[in-house]
């Protein structure tokens, strides 16, 4: 239990300094939303500094981030400046675009590299075992940029898929099945690059974690004792295994909100990555912070699980940190 | 004496990265009685863990058993297949690695891991399977059998991984166990333990021990009968007190003469220059000829460079194989 | 004759961990005395546990002491600095079990053995190269060996080639420890005969460091027995095989080499 509490602890501090720093520098950033209206022969100086006023800019910087800081801990993310409504609600919605995205891609890998680096790592240097290894570095030297755009040109071309974007024209009017049939065609691309990029990796880890695990003494003993080689797999190899990997699928979790930002881009799906960048260029503080902040609070919390689950699932680890 | 196993001729080799051969085992021959403990003495390179592993056929991926046979009570492992080998590995003959710190799963508790063996050979509820275990626990530790069960390998010391071994190898009770060094790295006060606990567990379940080592001390008042191993077959072999009081064949006598002798109390020539066996292990990449000990055999005639001795029984199953004795 | 190192009182603590609270305190060696006089053997014996690795730590200035002296030419080592202990160290080398472990897997043999000229930093490259082969030949492996790696050696090989470095130096102590262990028999036969030829040759004097009481008392003048780190029985080597008075050498006798006892009727186990 205190192992537990001392995790929740550094996490919540990290998540304080994040939002100080993120704080700091974008408003460290040259100009800030107001400028561009100056410009703007439209707008009177009187109403900008109105405006200015009532957003309150001009304070001192501590003193807006208390403010923030307060009215974050009571769920309010503060008010977006270009879109003039609160910030919160404008990152869920974006949010929950790209955890679809990331959600099922991250499911995808794992249920793929599992498996595989497990078959694979049981016919270590042989030829299929080869052959994968080689399938996977040619995938892995693939930019993600040029295999996203190399579909893209595919679907374009061929008409297969939708080519880009979340729904079609005329969503708001589909039944619920073709609503789901319809995000799902669209997902098939984004989806598809966003596997291509991480598996190669995961495999990789897997096969050489499930190597190491299968060239240990212990399993050889358990042979010994004529323990069925499924049993050895499930009860002897794979925990053993488990344990870089949960390091990774900590790393997964974290990246769930940060991963795609490119493929967002190209394929034009409305996630959080699209809708960031934009705030960062028009300077929309608050949404901006709101949106670091969230990505931290993913990294932060796979960081976590994957600690919760290393603790769990290795008593060494257990017995150091309560010092036995 | 009913006779569990029988080896016979045993050859093993193990096949190179830079594509040669090492000819690990060159025909061991030997049998192993019910309820008898054999100690199998070699130094390292007379194949001594090479046939603790072929014994259960757990060799490594480039080792293979290239012939003669090995019959646990009539049946040929050699030539199982895959299911019988599974079935026989803990249940008719199992067998103790050496360190027993990376013999037992990390992250897995104690009592569940004899119960994995349990698992393995009997159709047992799993509560019967965890009494089970505890009893097993109860015949190899004096007591705290609870703490025990529950704990995990990196909580209990050495000597104390050893006896869960023990107790994996002899929880489906076999007819055979085979220890490839099992007392190696304990301190010798542990290991005079252990190896009382070997005899009471042959004493009381009636199990054959195979008892390999490269320490003839530990022998004297343990093993029933003595086996010497060199270059891949047997030297010699004979009831242990004949065998270290008038070992005949030339390797066991400059071996015993080897260990600084005290006798009653007293220490024989201190500090003086200890007789040596003069060379090296043989390399087993090339097979010899003849008898493997002759290059360092102080006794060796010419005819041991081509003719390979074969076994000669001298009495009382004392056998040795050396061409001074004609078989 | 003066002993080579004479040693006064030695107690060192360790202390475990707790989590950040509580610090405990073991003692590994509770006041130890001994002294080792020029070419002559003191074999520390004793079961794991009893503290004799701490002393061989303690003695090569590997540990720092809690308490005690260590009396070696003259000098108090517990009481010298780093700097002052540089030039005393060459004198006292350490030689470990594991031959396995103790030699760097990367260095050649000749690397290995020529290592401590380097850090002495007297020698050019050549004179440290001539030095290694010398050594190497004292220690009864050929200028061959110069180049080989230790994953090529034997256990007996690699013990000799840590031997040699230690040699190197030209110490005037060895503290070994449990070297012989990990040897097959005939080997230590083979390495113990090296440790006698060198004692007689250059008057080395040894703190032999063991649980096997056989070789202790082949190898050495005097025995000192140690328990929980204490030392409950010290003499001459014959004289403490022959009484046995304490449980900790007559537990140790029984467990120690002895064919021949087989003819004689056997201990109990």
């Amino acid at each position: 239990m205190r192992f537990v509490l001392r995790r929740l602890g550094h996490a919540a501090f990290l998540l304080v300094g994040v939002s100080v720093l993120a704080f700091f520098f974008s408003t460290l950033a040259p100009g800030n939303y107001f400028d561009e209206m100056r410009l703007n022969p439209q707008i009177s100086a009187e109403q900008l500094s109105a405006l200015r006023a009532e957003y309150q800019v001009d304070r001192p910087m501590a003193v807006r981030y208390v403010r923030w800081a307060g009215a974050v801990l009571q769920g309010d993310l503060g008010f977006s400046f270009a879109y003039d409504t609160p910030v919160a609600p404008l990152l869920w919605t974006r949010a929950r675009n790209t955890l679809l995205l990331t959600g099922t891609a991250t499911l995808l890998v794992w249920m793929l590299a599992l498996p595989l680096g497990v078959w694979s790592a049981e016919r270590l240097g042989r030829p299929v075992d080869v052959a994968l290894s080689w399938a996977t570095a040619v995938l892995l030297i693939i930019p993600d940029l040029a295999l996203a755009l190399g579909l893209l040109v595919l679907v374009v071309r061929s008409g297969w898929l939708p080519t880009g974007g979340m729904v079609s024209v005329g969503f708001d009017t589909f039944s619920v099945v073709h609503k789901l049939q319809d995000v799902a065609l669209h997902m098939v691309l984004p989806v598809t690059v966003l596997v291509a990029s991480a598996l190669p990796v995961l495999l990789r880890h897997v096969r050489a974690a499930v190597a190491e695990a299968l060239q240990a003494p212990f399993l050889r003993a358990a042979e010994g004792h004529g323990i069925s080689r499924r049993r050895l797999l499930y009860r002897y190899v794979l925990p053993a295994a488990a344990h870089p990997l949960i390091a990774l699928f900590g790393f997964s979790i974290g990246t769930l909100l940060s991963g795609s930002l490119l493929v967002e881009v190209v394929m034009s799906w409305p996630g959080l990555g699209p809708f960031l960048l934009e705030a960062i260029l028009a300077r929309d503080l608050y949404v901006v912070i709101g949106g670091v902040l969230l990505s931290t609070l993913f990294l932060v919390a796979g960081n976590f699980a994957a600690d919760l689950l290393l603790y769990w699932a290795d008593p060494r680890i257990r017995a150091e940190t309560t010092g036995r | 004496m009913r006779r569990i196993l029988e080896v016979r001729d045993l050859r093993v080799a193990y096949a190179r990265r830079d594509g040669g051969v090492w000819h690990a085992l060159n025909g061991a021959s030997f049998g192993v009685g019910a309820g008898e403990i054999l100690a199998v003495l070699g130094e390292s390179g007379s194949g001594k863990s090479t046939l603790a592993a072929a014994l259960l056929r757990l060799l490594p991926q480039n080792g293979r058993i290239t012939s003669g046979e090995i019959l646990l009570e009539g049946a040929d492992i050699v030539r199982m297949d895959a299911l019988e080998l599974r079935r026989v590995r803990g249940s008719g003959v199992s067998i103790i690695f050496q360190e027993p710190s990376l013999a037992l799963h990390p992250t897995i508790r104690i009592g569940e891991q004899i119960g994995e063996v349990l698992r393995a050979h009997q159709a047992l509820s799993k509560r019967r399977r965890g009494e089970r275990a505890r009893e097993i626990l109860a015949k190899v530790f004096a007591g705290d059998i609870e703490r025990i069960f529950s704990s995990y390998p990196h909580e209990l010391s050495r000597g104390q991984q050893q006896r869960v071994l023990i107790a994996q190898a002899i929880a489906c009770e076999p007819a055979l166990v085979v220890a490839d060094e099992p007392t190696a790295s304990l301190d010798p006060i542990t290991q005079r333990e252990i190896l009382a606990l070997f005899k009471q567990l042959r004493d009381e379940l009636g199990i054959a021990f195979i008892f390999i080592t490269h320490n003839p001390a530990l022998l004297a008042g343990f093993a029933d009968r003595l086996l010497v191993l060199y270059a891949g077959k047997v030297a010699e072999v004979g009831p242990t007190e004949a065998v270290l009081s008038s070992p005949r064949h030339p390797y066991t006598q400059a071996l015993l003469k080897c260990v600084p002798q005290i006798e009653g109390g007293e220490v024989l020539a201190p500090k003086t220059l200890l007789p040596v066996i003069a060379g090296a292990a043989p390399s087993m990449a090339v097979l010899s000829q003849g008898c493997g000990f002759e290059p360092r055999c102080e006794e060796r005639m010419e005819l041991c460079q081509i003719r390979e001795p074969a076994a000669a029984m001298l009495d009382n199953r004392h056998e040795v194989s050396c061409l001074k004795y004609p078989a | 004759m003066e002993p080579v190192i004479r040693v006064e009182n030695l107690v060192k603590r360790y202390a475990t961990r707790g989590l950040g609270r509580r610090v405990e305190a073991f003692t590994a060696v509770d006041s130890v005395s001994f002294s080792i006089l020029p070419g002559s053997t003191l074999a520390l014996v004793g079961e794991s546990g009893s503290g004799k690795s701490s002393v061989a730590l303690c003695l090569s200035c590997l540990e720092r002491v809690t308490a005690g002296q260590i009396w070696f030419e003259g000098r108090d080592l517990s009481a010298l600095q780093e700097q002052e202990l540089r030039s005393v160290r060459p004198k006292l080398q350490l030689v470990f079990q594991d031959p396995a472990n103790s030699l760097n897997a990367r260095w050649t043999v000749g690397e290995i053995v020529a290592e401590p000229l380097l850090v002495q930093r007297r020698i050019s490259k050549r004179e440290r190269d001539a030095r290694a082969a010398q050594v190497l030949e004292q220690v009864g492996l050929g200028a061959d060996y110069l180049e080989r790696r230790p994953r090529e050696l034997s256990g007996g090989q690699r013990q000799r080639v840590a031997i040699a470095r230690a040699l190197v130096l030209e110490p005037r102590l060895l503290i070994l420890d449990e070297v012989l262990s990990a040897l097959d028999c005939s080997i230590q036969a083979q390495i113990a005969n090296l440790l006698v030829e060198m004692q007689r040759a250059y008057g080395l004097a040894y703190l032999f460091i063991t649980h096997d009481l056989g070789m202790a008392a082949h190898l050495a003048d005097e025995i000192a027995v140690m328990s929980q780190g204490k030392i409950v029985e010290q003499g001459p080597a014959a004289k403490i095989l022959r009484d046995a008075r304490s449980p900790e050498v007559r537990s140790l006798l029984g467990a120690s080499p002895v064919p021949r006892e087989a003819m004689e009727g056997v201990r109990e186990l």
